[in-house]
């Protein structure tokens, strides 16, 4: 039974470094829909299964509105950030259908499988470098500055036609946004800041638009469909910015992680391009690294013995839902061979990150060319002593030491 | 078992192309899936797998032949 007067803190504390926090598979057996409390203090129902997410995440009575104001939010903001996450959100993920339809649209062109394969030589060459600088310095680096958070940063800044110089702004202010640690009015300066930045590369690729990146194409197709809106692009590009920063490099560090307890495995992932997809997979469903995400009801909906009630709050599990042994058998264990393409790291639904596939692109590259280059690399530190982030929403490591 | 496509619930994830090359494609100009062959023949397993991958209920595994 639950205690009526204790509704558990969420986010629940993560007490192994490879696995998601251990109440959540008590929670799938005995109460898989269960009331916590967000870091707002706002009460609102866990969702901890595979099916149950799924099913929820295409019903119509679950909104992604962020304005409204049961949304459970899973770091503490100030009433200010929340209506910036609110504003933010009405650029794409906070749109509920049919609004969200045609704004994806805008932006479905440019991620689709084919234009993510054509960045291949673009992230094989960001990696050949970041790892020629690794070889030659000393042998003991930290992987995450040296490969894991550059790869992304400048794979992004091509992509959108950003300058480079922006690295250092990109990463702060999206480490910011996804630490709970970070008080409240840091982030929201850190905030304020990127989307500064922001604003002026809008203006930018507004005065001179080019189809050479995304963002100028975007201008110029937005400006054919009548479309255009300021406030709509700089929204879109902070939402790319920070959905595809922190996510990817967290991936690059802890993929490389789990692949060093499995050294064994790394020969076939490096020789078969087939085994490193499955790997990469594999290692998205096992590490997870977007726990949760809010959703708040617009009807009531039955799920998982109980009744989630119009306007409350809904936290979905994704972490709790890719180690649910109904849907991957022996979930706790990492298999690098095991078909885990339907795993939910990139969410499910009608908001399912659009940029999966560069993500899997960079970190197919960044595996295989990481260990083809350094076969004898292994971790400088114990598994145990690395400082894995306990307090990000994003799950991570804040160093990897490595060496070779 | 076939397929059938419903292209306005499709969100452009790809995971069909990823999976079933050989099945899907996705439109240049706006991302949405193209089923290469509608009249295809699929194994269940095959036509159930693309289905359940899908994020947005875009695509459907339905019993016997296509129209």
């Amino acid at each position: 039974m639950i205690d009526a007067l204790h509704i558990p803190d969420f986010p629940m504390q993560r007490t192994c470094p490879f696995d998601p926090p251990q109440e959540y598979a008590k929670l799938r057996v005995e109460h898989p829909v269960s009331q916590v409390r967000a870091p707002t203090g706002q009460i609102a129902w866990l969702v901890t299964r595979y099916e149950d997410i799924r099913m929820l995440l295409n019903d119509p009575r679950v909104s992604a509105d962020r304005r409204h104001p049961n949304m459970p939010l899973t770091e503490e903001v100030t009433p200010q950030t929340r209506r910036n996450i609110a504003e933010v959100g009405r650029s794409l993920i906070g749109l509920d259908r049919p609004e969200h339809g045609p704004r994806r649209k805008m932006l479905m062109a440019e991620f689709t499988v084919r234009r993510m394969a054509a960045m291949r030589p673009h992230i094989q060459h960001t990696a050949d470098e970041l790892i020629d600088a690794m070889l030659a310095g000393p042998r003991e680096v930290d992987l995450l500055t040296a490969l894991a958070l550059p790869t992304p940063t400048r794979t992004l800044c091509e992509l959108l036609g950003l300058s480079y110089d922006a690295r250092d702004i990109i990463q702060r202010s999206a480490n910011a946004q996804l630490r709970r640690s970070v008080s409240a009015e840091e982030r929201q300066q850190t905030s304020a800041e990127l989307r500064a930045y922001v604003d002026q590369v809008v203006r930018e690729k507004t005065a001179a638009p080019t189809d050479e990146d995304l963002l100028g194409r975007l201008v110029l197709s937005n400006r054919e469909t009548g479309l255009y809106d300021h406030e709509l692009m700089v929204g879109l590009t902070m939402l790319l910015l920070v959905a595809g920063h922190e996510t990817t490099a967290s991936m690059i560090a802890l993929g490389v992680t789990g692949l060093l307890q499995q050294p064994e495995k790394i020969p076939g992932i490096v020789a078969d391009p087939a085994a490193a997809a499955a790997a990469v997979e594999e290692l998205l469903r096992y590490f997870t690294v977007v726990d949760a995400l809010p959703r708040v009801a617009v009807g009531d909906i039955e799920v998982g013995g109980v009744t989630i009630r119009a306007d409350e709050g809904i936290l979905l599990s994704f972490a709790s839902a890719n180690w649910d042994d109904e849907a991957f058998p022996d979930a706790a264990t990492l298999d690098l061979a095991r078909p885990a393409r339907k795993h939910l790291a990139f969410g499910y639904g009608i908001h399912q990150c659009i940029g999966q596939n560069l993500a899997r692109e960079e970190l197919h590259i960044v595996f295989r060319t990481l260990f083809s280059r350094i076969p004898t690399l292994r971790l400088g530190a114990d598994l145990d002593d690395l400082p894995f982030k306990k307090d990000s929403n994003i799950y991570g490591i804040d160093a990897l030491p490595v060496t070779w | 078992m076939h397929v059938i496509v419903d292209r306005e619930l499709c969100v452009g994830a790809g995971l069909c192309v990823l999976s079933a090359a050989d099945l899907f494609d996705q439109n240049e100009e706006d991302g949405q899936v193209v089923l290469r062959d509608a009249a295809a023949q699929l194994s269940t397993e095959r036509a159930l797998a693309a289905a359940q991958l899908c994020p947005s209920g875009a695509l459907s595994a339905v019993e016997g032949t296509a129209r």
